[in-house]
């Protein structure tokens, strides 16, 4: 029976490799696919909302392009812009995480949060046009006498409007419990980032955090059209 | 790797059970082996609430006029029942308990791929299960378990959203116990251990945490829809809104047909062990069982609708939904089938869990055959809504996966506690068992089919199926009996059981390698395998002495 006690591979002693695994490829390959599949049941949480959406979406064609067109699109695309800058920073931080850069890292880390924060203003404010203009389902909804696109004599069906919305404010309200969660596992790296923790050989939670934002990104990339895009004409 | 070598002690070997005393070496253990502990008590727990919801829907329905309970009343039994028993036993009952246990040392792991995690899942599941206790005691919900819209939605002013919330919160369990099943053993397997050498019970949890992964979230959103529409009158499943009441059906069903295969596909992975061991042979067709478990989960998320014939959607998408409902039965039959050759010239021992494993095979089979009776659209209208249905899934749910789930309790509990139950007993607690939920649940066969409908309190406009509902009640009475007889002798061998060998049954796998009951981390060195699954004739040959014996061989 060799002895294994002797000589100890040198990534054994590291303090972040858990018992459990018997490398810290292993543990990363481990860490790694484990986000891909929680993302896998993103991907269905998401997907319940989409396959609503669709199913309305075919229904009630005139009034979702209606209601669509009520939003604000220039906040939307400024939004959009905002997360696709974040997901580069994501990137530059991995990448800084990889190549030891730590003040890069934490610059990275820290303007991602900060876009992250200005999506969530945005979106803020456009939630409250809505409910100034009582878009939101409810008592205090109102959808009266808005032209269909298009029609200039027909109206919108104000329930059916009321569909819509419910589904905006459902999909992006859950978006944006997203990007708090997010933020929350941005500053928990930044604080991690701050003590040093990250090295070229461990820099896992950066890459997994990472493709959680990503994915959080790329759910907005399909909401945006969806949900502002799909009644404009130049 | 050197820390974690047993030092020998004089009295007991040093063991997963000893080696830590006290509540919080319990309550903040990562160890899978004592989650999975955590997970047999609390499930258990739940199972004696749901069987006490039963007893009451028998005792009422004893009696033709509605006696015992209110018709409210009756509807929240029924309701508790299905909610209790889906959600917070069968769901996590044989991946979180014996999955949890044997999934890591079947493979050749030292434990899960995230052990934190899964003792989150475990408080997951236990925050769950307080929240539904509360809902209980504080009016419950009358709605089916399905809580259909819009009567879940608008109408009914009982506590949806509560439970909906216990049933979220154990949905994330679920899911992150398979997650980590999944990492487990994509990454986990020790040297050796190839794909095609995994024991079939590995390959029927990967399938089922497939499943766990890809639907529960569907469920979760359905669930955060209904309280949306409650809170704020969305509109989304109210159809004088616009909304459209199949969609939830649609939703509900994508997750909830699928969450059967969660129940039955880990008991076939524990029947699969069973049967190989007690016939001592290499189980037949191996890589027929292995993909039909995956077969079952693919298939399994294309039937959701056939919950819905009779629910107003188009006939073409029944047509299609009722041939695709077919095909499940195709890699079904297959294990059947397979399991069956497998006892073909075996050397059959009868222990209790074999017996198990035969109850299981029988009662499934009934059950998937009155599956495809369901799945026919003609019959189907005929028998919607009446006491078949209930039959038919009893089959599978209790027939099946709780007679696998006793099965493979009875199977590994020398390796769990360390000790040997009694085998007298068992075989009776079994018997007694098949015995009692046949003759509870066969009665509601005949009962559905000459048009008893379900979820009646007061019959008494029928009194003729008085004498089949009171052979069910006293079936239910029986099968109780059954049920409470392994908790009492499992917790008797605990302290007076005799002590186990490491490998009683001289089963194949891994996880008869290690010690009765094993150490914290499962093997005293990583094992490096060389031999294929189920090698019984190899071991059963008179020089059993070459590739493996007592002898693990070791990494490096």
């Amino acid at each position: 029976m060799p002895d294994s006690t002797a000589v100890l591979p040198q990534e054994e002693q590291r303090p972040e490799l858990l018992h459990h695994f018997s490398d810290a490829e292993q543990q990363r390959d481990a860490s790694s696919l484990g986000m891909w599949l929680f993302l896998a049941t993103e991907v269905m949480f998401f997907g319940g909302l989409f396959c609503a959406y669709l199913v309305y979406r075919r229904w009630y064609f005139a009034d979702f392009g209606a209601a669509s067109k009520s939003i604000d699109a220039t906040l939307g695309a400024t939004n959009t812009a905002v997360l696709i800058c974040s997901s580069l920073t994501v990137v530059l931080a991995v990448w800084a995480a990889q190549t030891a850069r730590r003040t890069l890292l934490l610059l990275m880390l820290a303007i991602t949060m900060l876009l992250g924060c200005a999506f969530l203003g945005i979106k803020a404010v456009e939630y409250k046009d809505k409910f100034e203009e009582h878009h939101v389902p409810g008592a205090s909804f109102s959808f009266e006498h808005v032209p269909i696109p298009g029609h200039p004599d027909q109206y919108a069906n104000p329930r059916h409007a009321q569909i819509f919305f419910s589904l905006y404010f459902v999909m992006t309200g859950l978006h944006a419990l997203h990007m708090i969660i997010g933020l929350g596992i941005f500053s928990w790296l930044l604080s991690m980032a701050w003590k040093g923790r990250f090295t070229p050989e461990y820099h896992t939670p950066v890459e997994i955090g990472g493709l959680y934002w990503h994915f959080v990104d790329i759910v907005w990339i399909y909401l945006f059209p969806l949900l502002y895009l799909i009644d404009r004409h130049p | 790797m050197s820390m974690d070598i047993a030092i020998p002690q004089p009295v007991e070997r040093e063991n997963y059970l000893n080696k830590k005393y006290g509540v919080w070496s319990w309550l903040l253990t990562t160890d899978h082996k004592r989650i999975a502990l955590l997970y047999l008590l609390s499930i258990t727990f739940f199972f004696f609430i749901g069987g006490f919801f039963a007893l009451l829907i028998r005792l009422e329905l004893l009696t033709p006029a509605g006696d015992l309970v209110q018709a409210d009343t009756y509807n929240k039994l029924f309701t508790m029942h299905g909610m209790v028993m889906v959600f917070f036993f069968l769901i996590p009952s044989i991946p979180a308990v014996l999955g949890n246990f044997l999934v890591p040392m079947m493979i050749g792991a030292k434990d899960l791929a995230f052990p934190r995690v899964n003792l989150l899942s475990w408080y997951l599941y236990v925050i769950g299960g307080v929240l539904m206790l509360h809902c209980m005691l504080t009016g419950g919900v009358d709605t089916g378990w399905t809580f259909y819209a819009p009567y879940s939605t608008n109408f009914t002013n009982t506590k949806i959203v509560e439970a909906g919330l216990a049933i979220f919160i154990a949905g994330f369990s679920s899911i992150l116990t398979g997650l980590n099943f999944v990492v487990t053993i994509h990454r986990m397997r020790a040297p050796g251990m190839t794909w095609s050498r995994l024991p079939l019970f590995i390959w029927a949890h990967y399938a089922t945490s497939i499943i766990q992964l890809l639907g529960t979230p569907v469920v979760a959103v359905t669930i955060v829809l209904v309280a949306a529409e409650r809170a704020l009158h969305l509109g989304i499943f109210d159809p004088k809104l616009g909304g459209d009441p199949l969609l939830f059906q649609h939703l509900f069903w994508f997750y909830s047909h699928p969450a059967v295969y969660i129940m039955i596909l880990p008991s076939m992975g524990v029947v699969t062990e069973i049967i190989a061991c007690f016939s001592r042979k290499r189980i037949f067709g191996y890589s027929f069982i292995a993909f039909s478990s995956i077969a079952i989960a693919v298939f399994g998320f294309l039937v959701w609708a056939h919950h819905m014939f009779v629910a107003g959607m188009s006939v073409y998408a029944a047509l299609v939904f009722s041939l695709l409902s077919y095909a499940v039965a195709v890699p079904s039959a297959i294990k059947v089938f397979n399991w069956t050759a497998t006892l073909y010239k075996g050397s059959i021992h009868y222990d209790a869990p074999m017996l198990y494993a035969f109850g299981f095979l029988g009662l499934f089979t009934i059950g998937g055959l009155t599956g495809l009776f369901l799945s026919a659209l003609g019959i189907n209208v005929h028998v919607t809504d009446t006491y078949f249905v209930v039959a038919h899934f009893h089959y599978i749910m209790v027939g099946g996966a709780v007679m696998g789930y006793l099965g493979g309790m009875h199977f590994w509990w020398p390796k769990i506690s360390g000790r040997l139950y009694p085998e007298g007993w068992a075989r009776l607690a079994a018997l007694i068992v098949f015995i009692g939920f046949n003759l509870t649940f066969f009665p509601q066969f005949l009962l559905g089919y000459m048009g008893m409908p379900r979820r009646y309190y007061d019959y008494s406009h029928m009194p003729e199926f008085q004498v089949l509902n009171v052979l069910s009640t006293a079936g239910a009475t029986v099968l109780g009996v059954g049920y409470l007889l392994p908790m009492v002798y499992f917790l008797w061998s605990m302290r007076y059981g005799k002590p186990a060998p490491d490998n009683p049954w001289n089963a194949a796998g891994l996880e008869w390698m290690t010690a009765s009951p094993p150490t914290t981390f499962n093997f005293e060195e990583e094992p490096v395998v060389t031999w294929e699954a189920y090698n019984y004739e190899e071991l059963d040959s008179p020089d059993k002495d070459a590739p493996r014996s007592q002898e693990v061989p070791v990494a490096r």
